[in-house]
């Protein structure tokens, strides 16, 4: 399992991260030497260097599993699947940024700030070593401060400091964990940790367990760190509140699984039951709070703190199930896609944040009612989108690592999301019709009329929209070669 | 292959529809009629050339036009469909009861093109649920089936129709997911790891723990109750049906109810045998319960649609009995156990059949009154002959009268059920007794008397002609429309519905005359599923 390398002959396996960082560094000085309206050269440069990331990290995928950089950086199918996850995200992202920074003075900014936040998550997926996880969760948290804010209005100020505050906090219980685990076993590897920690003692571990899960939880938006989820993804703008909400989660969940596959697996303590709990919570806070909000932002908001919820379930049978590995890989990318997918819906229509509101923008846009209503169904986990296979995928592992109970609850749950995912739904389909059927029939220039013309529905974003519609039913029917991709030699 | 067509071919047109905005409304519902005609003809095709009982005979092997993929090997689910003797029937009553209603909505002015895609959506999710050889096979297309159905409702329906649209599809979906947690229970307890049902029907999972067999069976059981419906689960039943369009109820009542029994049939018995004999007293008593619930209930309506909906409560109340009465193995022999179970089948199809018109029959209530409430209406033999006689038929053959497919069905479950269960049967026989009586009643207040329409403007504020509808009426209908509100006003069916009606009404009265075309098909798929029930 473990090639332990270090010094100059591991940088190859690296790659994907240096283009990674190649394309910021590239994209920051390129951005120096552009002229204002031409910055869009910059986000071609920051899409090749993510898409070149993503090929390579698609060609590393089959090699075998290996810990570099004497095993603080571990590369492995679940490494490889963040990779070219986050890698396309990021790009996608970009595109979808676009039309709202674009001949913004900071533009380059954005784009590197968001690749540098990619390669960030990047970093805590693979971490293999604690002092590793604590540096890949500062590069994951301190360029987001910045997007978050990124409009510098009011809303995204407050929001931003929110974020930042609640970041701080749970940054210092981050490092309280980590010196509780260095203090318990003398080490920071998870290989060490994992033979180390059982023979210590609980109040320690507990201490450890508890700050270094508050901090991934904390990136994932889990209960009970979840406090900044809605009013971030509600003050900052679409594309950024999709980016806050989809990429760093995706690195976070991945951590938490190594955390609990490797120096977490043989601790005295329950720790899946643990994370399970958290993970029951976390869906079913995030249902409850979504049920009442009319604001699309804070309604997706919520929804993606149940999603992490599910994406949990996996993270706590991480040890205990084989199919655990898989699971994770397919529900990590239909999430990605998923989550992308809905929030492009609301960057389509800036100007609308309420449910009616959106309704009535899109009331001359068929096609994103219907693209929209297969991302909220694949929210759901409606077959045959990526998401259904995912949470099948989790179910299975959940019940497979003795937590039936847990499969009982999400079920559940899936059932209460449908319920606000439909008052979504159901407006934005039938208010399509009313418009031309009430309004147009006799009288041509109702006020309908006007108000529909006033909504302007951004293309870029649009476009996203309707791939992620595609790519949401394709991931799902095309879920065994993905699988097939993703596990790589293993 | 030829069954990948069959399944796919709707979805296929609906494609087709939703790509070409350009297209009329008539040539849309054309294309539709088109589609699903060429279906039915294609699953003709496949019966003709079917050998029902040659050697194997379905279930476990023997499965025709058969095609197996791998979709997702980590938990070895795949696609997997093929036809026997159980499926083959359904799929048939598929094929005709969409074609019906493709013709019943060739004048459909609300948004034609996206409804007929819709409903070849819903025709290749139910296809696909029917062919399903696969656990998650069959509940994707089983979801899609919800999801189709709830925007047809939600997006044609009348009344409060956003609402009962909202409470069909949080029920069905609760529902569902039951299911789903059932099928993963099956996968982990099953000796290989798989989905795939002819394996675990070959090789039942957890027959060695009855108490997880017995959970597994409670869930799948609850989530194939919901959709059924049976007491206490029938409730989201009544209001999607009264709210939404004619031919939705008819493809609700007539194919996705029967998605629930069929569950029962090809999952829950083949490959939970000894939970299935165990619990099988359950069944019985959740059937009788339903048979006398929806009988009694559906007397007391005093709306039409309700009432039909309701009698669909007791109708699926049957196929529970018969089923039921299947798996009770040490009370009764081989032979009654078998009659039970294609007494069962044949009701599946003879319900869809004979509450597919009805349902549609009742769209005539609301296109000329907009309103089903019994008191606004009577005496409608006279102004409306042929609407008259199509209800007079599909309501006898309803309630069982001999020489319609009802009969053969009803009688098939009572003889096969009272060996094994004589005082539920005979309890159950109750129901036929209701039935008849609030079917006549229905008949006698509906028809006879004198006649009594309702007056022209439509009290609840709905709106009786659609904006874009009228010039095109205008000229047609000027004359009945300037008319006063009087008994003559009222029009009888129309070419095309009478068109998509008759078929139906037709086929019962063939399959209640010449029930061997069927039971050729269904015996010997049922002598499989009472011999893998009784392992």
């Amino acid at each position: 399992m473990t090639g332990m390398s270090g010094g100059a002959e591991a940088w190859p396996a690296l790659l994907p991260e240096a283009l990674l960082l190649l394309g910021a560094v590239g994209g920051l000085l390129l951005g120096l030497w552009t002229p204002q309206r031409r910055q869009w050269r910059v986000r071609l440069l920051v899409t090749a260097a993510c898409l070149a990331s993503a090929a390579a990290a698609a060609l590393a995928l089959p090699g075998p599993a290996e810990r570099v950089f004497e095993g603080t950086w571990v590369v492995d199918p679940t490494t490889g699947v963040v990779r070219i996850v986050v890698a396309l995200g990021v790009a996608v992202l970009v595109w979808m940024a676009a039309p709202s920074v674009a001949g913004h003075p900071r533009e380059t900014e954005a784009y590197v700030l968001m690749l540098l936040g990619g390669l960030g998550t990047v970093a805590l997926a693979a971490s293999g070593d604690l002092l590793l996880l604590v540096a890949a969760y500062l590069l994951t948290s301190v360029p987001l401060y910045a997007l978050a804010g990124f409009a510098k209005d009011p809303r995204g100020t407050e929001a931003t400091m929110k974020y930042y505050l609640m970041g701080a906090f749970v940054g210092v219980l981050l490092l309280v964990g980590v010196a509780a685990l260095v203090l318990a076993s003398g080490t920071t590897g998870y290989v060490d940790l994992a033979a180390l920690l059982p023979g210590a003692s609980p109040a320690l571990l507990a201490v450890g367990v508890l700050g270094v899960l508050a901090g991934v939880a904390f990136k994932a938006g889990a209960v009970p760190v979840h406090f900044w989820v809605p009013d971030v993804t509600a003050g900052t703008t679409p594309p950024m509140a999709a980016y806050i909400t989809t990429i760093p989660k995706i690195g976070a969940v991945a951590a938490a699984f190594r955390l609990l596959a490797e120096p977490f697996a043989g601790l005295p303590l329950d720790v899946p039951m643990l994370v399970a709990v958290i993970a029951a919570v976390s869906m079913t806070l995030g249902n409850l709070a979504a049920f009442a909000q009319t604001d699309v932002l804070r309604l997706l908001a919520y929804s993606t703190i149940s999603q992490v919820g599910y994406l949990l379930m996996v993270v706590a049978v991480a040890s205990r199930s084989d199919l655990a590995v898989s699971a994770l890989a397919v529900y990590l990318a239909g999430y990605a896609i998923t989550n992308i997918g809905a929030f492009a819906a609301v960057a389509a229509t800036p100007a609308a944040r309420t449910i009616t509101d959106w309704a009535t923008a899109v009331a001359r846009h068929r096609w994103l009612v219907m693209s929209l209503v297969v991302c909220l169904l694949g929210l759901v986990g409606t077959p045959p989108t990526a998401v259904f296979v995912g949470k099948l995928a989790v179910f299975v592992a959940a019940w497979d690592g003795a937590l039936a109970w847990l499969v009982v609850v999400a079920a559940v749950n899936t059932v209460a999301s449908l319920f606000y995912y439909l008052r979504w739904i159901a407006p934005a389909f039938a208010g399509v019709p009313a418009a031309p059927v009430t309004a147009e029939g006799p009288v041509r220039t109702g006020p309908r009329t006007a108000a529909g013309t006033a909504q302007e529905v951004r293309g870029t974003p649009a476009v996203i929209l309707h791939a992620a519609a595609v790519g949401s039913v394709l991931l799902g029917v095309g879920a065994g070669v993905w699988l097939s991709v993703a596990s790589g030699a293993d | 292959m030829l069954l990948t067509v069959v399944v796919f071919l709707p979805l296929l047109a609906a494609g087709v529809l939703v790509a070409a905005p350009g297209l009329a409304g008539r040539a849309a519902i054309g294309l539709w009629v088109a589609a699903s005609a060429v279906d039915l003809l294609l699953v003709g095709w496949m019966w003709w050339r079917f050998e029902p009982g040659t050697g194997a005979s379905g279930v476990v092997d023997g499965l025709a036009y058969e095609v197996d993929l791998q979709w997702i090997p980590t938990v070895d689910a795949g696609y997997h469909i093929g036809v026997d003797g159980l499926s083959l029937p359904l799929l048939a009553l598929t094929g005709v009861l969409f074609l019906a209603c493709a013709v019943y909505s060739l004048r459909e002015p609300d948004r034609p093109r996206t409804y007929a895609a819709l409903f070849l959506f819903l025709q290749s999710a139910c296809l696909g649920t029917f062919a399903s050889l696969d656990l998650i096979l069959f509940f994707v297309f089983f979801d899609l089936t919800i999801v189709g159905m709830y925007f047809v409702i939600a997006g044609w329906g009348h009344g409060d129709a956003r609402r009962s649209a909202l409470k069909f599809f949080l029920y069905t979906f609760i529902g569902s997911l039951a299911l789903l947690v059932g099928f993963i229970g099956l996968f982990l307890g099953s000796e290989e790891r798989t989905f795939d049902m002819v394996a675990l029907a070959a090789d039942p999972p957890l027959a060695d723990s009855p108490l997880a067999g017995g959970l597994v069976l409670l869930a799948i059981g609850l989530g194939l109750a919901v959709k059924t419906p049976l007491f206490p689960f029938h409730t989201w039943l009544p209001d999607a049906h009264t709210d939404a369009p004619a031919a939705g109820s008819a493809v609700l009542a007539g194919i996705l109810l029967k998605l629930g029994t069929y569950g029962f049939v090809r999952i829950a018995m083949p490959i939970l045998p000894d939970a299935w004999q165990r619990w099988a007293m359950v069944a019985v008593i959740v059937g009788v319960i339903s048979v006398l619930w929806g009988a009694f209930v559906a007397l007391a309506q005093t709306d039409v649609k309700r009432m039909i909906a309701y009698t669909s409560v007791n109708h699926m109340g049957y196929v529970l009995l018969g089923l039921g009465a299947a798996g009770l193995v040490a009370s009764a022999d081989e032979g009654a156990r078998t009659v039970a179970t294609v007494g069962a089948m044949y009701q599946m199809v003879s319900h869809g059949l004979l509450t597919g018109a009805l349902f549609l029959l009742s769209g005539w209530f609301w296109s000329h009154g907009h309103t089903y409430a019994f008191d606004r209406w009577g005496g409608l033999a006279r102004p409306a002959p042929v609407f008259a006689a199509c209800l007079a038929v599909a309501a006898f053959g309803s309630l069982g009268l001999p020489g319609f497919s009802g009969f053969i069905a009803e009688f098939q479950v009572f003889t096969g059920a009272l060996q094994a269960t004589p005082v539920a049967t005979v309890i159950a026989v109750v129901g036929i007794l209701v039935t008849a009586g609030l079917f006549l009643l229905a008949l006698q207040r509906l028809l006879t008397g004198d006649t009594t329409v309702p007056s022209a403007e439509p009290e609840d504020g709905g709106e009786s002609v659609r904006p874009e509808e009228e010039p095109a009426r205008a000229g047609r209908a000027v004359a009945t429309t300037v008319r006063p509100p009087t008994a003559t006003r009222i029009r009888d069916l129309r070419g095309h519905e009478t068109a998509s009606i008759v078929p139906l009404l037709a086929l019962a009265l063939v399959l209640g005359l010449l029930p061997r075309v069927l039971l050729d098909v269904l015996e010997p798929a049922a002598a499989a599923v009472v011999e893998l029930v009784a392992r």
